[in-house]
């Protein structure tokens, strides 16, 4: 029962294995056949580069590539769907690799034409993870290419138009507006410097009056054109009654404008408009920062993502590709070993090994039996098997939870609305300010320098550093995250996240890893006998535990059992040969476990003797223990699983005895359970999920944070998405964003030191052009220097990757 | 003065020019991608050695 300690890393994927099942090819080693097909057909085509770039670059060759697997790409109707281009002679399409990972992957698909001379071009999208194909109609086709695509490891993610929503694409508007800012923020600065330190000489009054009419018109598509964002959303929140942090910033903008174009058509002053173009160059730019999320991950899916395009449909015994809508009831088809059955249907031939674990969190395989009911989203793990169709795609029961008015609710998670309610708070308190100073002045008969402190005031007390802490902040954060492998919808996630207090968990593929729980034996060499014995017993047992040993016994028969009695959820007793055997948990049988593997156990006593144990390993994900150690310091914690109540025992171990552990849960229920805590105890609920059966409680919870347990899986519909290696940083990572939110604080009081040294010139109405040119761009570097430093160094502190 | 005012007009339209080669990278796409670019240059050459074998 022991694992060979001999083990070495394939050649290609880099995955361990043991040495005595080696493959191996021009010495180099290989776990599979897969991989060292994937060598021996780049060695072939001299592109072994691929090897040098980077040490195992390659994805593990999992399954054998079937034959027919994608014969359905030659329905022209499904091409129409995949592709972008089409003449006579040339088609271009994009697929979708999710594999793409490193700068070998890139060498390998750029080189792809090696393989097939059918294909002109390829260009690979790294950031998105796309390849642009172009290929010859004659010499190939679109079946050909995804099929060499496949062969070399890269196998596409097909979906067809509508289903797809496709991942954000930057705004390139954005990108123009912030350069054209730039610009004419450079070009007014160079104007204005020789303003300020000009010598007072009335022959050069002329030049100077025209570089600030030359500033003049520099200014105004700034205010017009790259300005024009603040300008639309504080419109829109003010005809729906509240004020956002834009209209403070609009009415900055607009009065700083006035005022300078005042200014200079009465020669009175120099007017600040390099103030305002830098503002605005700055403020566009942490816009930039913080709408940068990686582009190559989808936060909206649709379930339909996660099933397959077409399947074979059986006509008069041969299998036709068929596109999974247009399966009518009746229809007799086909799905492969690994394929998500796409619609209820009945079992009508082969045996189907069914993994609902992505439905309802069942981590049990359900074995069906020939005439049962099937329902859709369940993977078989089996070989092939027919299924009679009993209802369309349209109306299968996956789809009509889907289609719960409930799952496409989402409410504004009220952080936005926080920061609102300050800027609100800021405005007024700028306004009774400017319009105080005002009052002031117009008391003291000052008539000049009333307006003076008024427009100065405002245009100093400019809330663009709030607005700047903010975004250059997050846009931090954000990247900070993404190191880390957490990867947020948009920026508002990390408030969200900072205001968490209840964090609810799925159980299956969230904290333990997808796949069959393995059985260990422990204890003395069974006898042959002893172990059809066993079986024999267990075969009577219902409990789940007893089938994973039964199919690890792997026995043919059972022997009928005359005398036995099964205490229901701790073992069973029986008379067989003249020998007493008891079989079940520890205090069942009386004793105490010898081995200290997590999972549950199964003794064996024969005649008293305890002859060893069964265990059923719960492979629990590294570091999930420490992780609910760190968090139930500072939240409540729940468990919710669709999954059976066998691992009660050692969830409870991981847990505090707080912590509420829930099975059985349909995603209806867990839905209703986050629904209930929002509700009653009204605080800010996180879920973290993994499959279709948490989409509605990812999408109930204020923060629903989806585990990708492979680089190229799919994830339900969520507001972040964490890589299942970093799932243990999980507290690090929320006690991050909390920092943001002091980070922000103080980089807007050291900003505000700045301010209110020009106000208090201001206020007397003696703030010179210079000083307020000087005190802008000090004020905007330092808030982005110093929270560029501090995110990174909180970040370190946390022990998360900031490199 | 009218040589000031050359300058003036020189360097505004040499920024002018900064400004257009950058509205034109935009539109190209430089911005797409980050990454790719940067190693696409490194494995071209070897690459070119292998066709010639």
């Amino acid at each position: 029962m022991h694992t060979s300690r001999l083990a070495t890393k394939c050649y290609h994927c880099g995955n361990e294995f043991q040495v005595n099942k080696h493959h191996s090819s021009d010495e180099k080693t290989f776990c599979c056949s897969g991989c060292k097909s994937v060598y021996e057909l780049l060695n072939e085509n001299n592109l072994c580069n691929y090897y040098e770039l980077n040490e195992h670059p390659g994805q593990f060759i999992q399954k054998e590539i079937r034959k027919e697997k994608y014969a359905f790409l030659e329905d022209p109707k499904i091409q129409v769907q995949l592709i972008q281009f089409q003449n006579k002679n040339f088609t271009h399409l994009t697929f979708y690799i999710p594999q793409i990972h490193c700068s070998s992957c890139l060498f390998l698909l750029e080189n792809i034409y090696k393989f097939d001379s059918g294909i002109i071009s390829s260009y690979v999208n790294f950031e998105r993870k796309e390849v642009f194909i172009q290929f010859n109609n004659e010499k190939t086709s679109l079946r050909n290419v995804v099929e060499t695509l496949e062969k070399i490891g890269y196998e596409p993610h097909l979906s067809l138009k509508g289903f797809e929503s496709s991942p954000q694409a930057y705004d390139k508007a954005l990108l123009y507006k912030i350069g054209f800012a730039g610009f004419a923020f450079a070009n007014i600065m160079i104007y204005s410097l020789a303003d300020y330190f000009a010598v007072q000489d009335p022959i050069e009054a002329k030049l100077d009056l025209l570089f600030k009419y030359f500033s003049l018109i520099l200014s105004i598509p700034v205010l017009l054109y790259s300005a024009s964002d603040f300008f639309r959303s504080a419109a829109n929140s003010l005809k729906q009654r509240y004020i956002n942090i834009d209209v403070p910033i609009a009415l900055a903008l607009i009065i700083t404008f006035s005022k300078s174009v005042y200014e200079i058509s009465t020669q009175s002053g120099s007017g600040y408009l390099d103030s305002m173009a830098g503002i605005v160059f700055f403020m566009l730019l942490g816009r930039w920062m913080q709408s940068k999320t990686i582009s190559s991950l989808s936060f909206d899916r649709n379930f339909r993502n996660f099933f397959p395009i077409a399947v074979n449909k059986l006509v008069d015994g041969k299998g036709v590709p068929t596109l999974i809508s247009e399966l009518q009831e009746k229809d007799i088809f086909q799905i492969h070993s690994q394929e998500i059955i796409p619609v209820d249907c009945i079992l009508s031939k082969g045996i189907a090994k069914l993994d609902y674990s992505f439905v309802n969190g069942e981590s049990d395989i359900h074995e069906a039996s020939i005439g049962e009911l099937i329902y859709a989203g369940a993977r078989q793990t089996g070989s092939k098997i027919e299924l009679i169709t009993l209802k369309p795609l349209s109306q299968n029961y996956l789809n009509n939870l889907w289609n719960n008015p409930r799952y496409n609710k989402k409410e504004n998670s009220g952080f936005q609305i926080l920061f609102d309610k300050i800027a609100l708070y800021f405005t007024i308190g700028v306004l009774l300010l400017g319009f105080g100073s005002f009052a002031y002045f117009y008391f003291q008969g000052e008539y000049q320098l009333m307006w003076n402190a008024l427009t100065t005031v405002l245009i100093v007390a400019c809330p663009c550093a709030l607005l700047l802490s903010q975004t250059y902040t997050y846009g931090h954060i954000l990247n900070l995250f993404q190191k880390n492998k957490f990867f947020i919808r948009n920026a508002e996630v990390i408030s969200a996240l900072s205001e968490i207090k209840h964090i609810v968990f799925d159980k299956t593929g969230t904290i333990t890893e997808i796949g069959n729980s393995s059985v260990k034996y422990f204890g003395r060499k069974l006898k042959p006998q002893e172990m059809e014995n066993i079986y024999s017993i267990l075969s009577n047992s219902m409990h789940p535990a007893s089938q994973n040993v039964l199919s690890y016994l792997n026995q043919k028969e059972a022997k009928f059992i005359e005398h036995f009695k099964e205490t229901l959820g701790s073992g069973i007793e029986a008379w067989i040969d003249d020998q007493h055997y008891k079989m079940g948990s520890v205090q069942f049988v009386g004793t105490q476990s010898q081995t200290d593997i997590m999972g549950t156990k199964i003794v064996v006593a024969i005649d008293q003797e305890i002859v060893g144990e069964f265990v059923i390993e719960t492979p629990y994900k590294k570091g999930i223990k420490a992780l609910f150690q760190k968090l139930t310091k500072q939240f409540k914690l729940s468990i919710l699983t669709g999954d059976n109540d066998r691992e009660r025992d050692n969830l409870k171990k991981l847990v505090s005895e707080e912590t509420e552990l829930k099975f059985y849960q349909s995603p209806e229920q867990k839905m209703n359970y986050i629904q209930q805590l929002q509700e009653q105890k009204s605080v800010p609920v996180m879920m973290v999920g993994d499959g279709l059966n948490d989409a509605g409680a990812l999408l109930q919870s204020h923060v629903g944070v989806a585990v990708m347990n492979q680089a190229n899986s799919f994830t339900p519909s969520s507001d972040a998405i964490i890589a299942s290696d970093s799932l243990d940083k999980l507290d690090s990572l929320i006690q991050l964003s909390a920092k943001s939110k002091s980070i922000i604080n103080y980089t807007f009081i050291i900003s505000a030191i700045y301010n209110l040294t020009g106000l208090y010139y201001a206020i007397q109405g003696t703030l010179s052009p210079v000083i307020a040119a000087i005190l802008m761009p000090i004020s905007s570097i330092s808030i982005i220097g110093i929270s560029y430093f501090w995110s990174r160094y909180s970040a370190k502190i946390l022990g998360l990757k900031i490199n | 003065m009218s040589v000031i005012i050359i300058l003036l007009c020189v360097s505004f339209l040499i920024s002018l020019g900064f400004l257009f080669s950058f509205f034109w990278s935009v539109k190209d796409g430089q911005y797409d991608d980050s990454v790719s670019p940067a190693n696409k240059i490194l494995f071209d050459t070897k690459n070119i050695k292998n066709v010639k074998k």
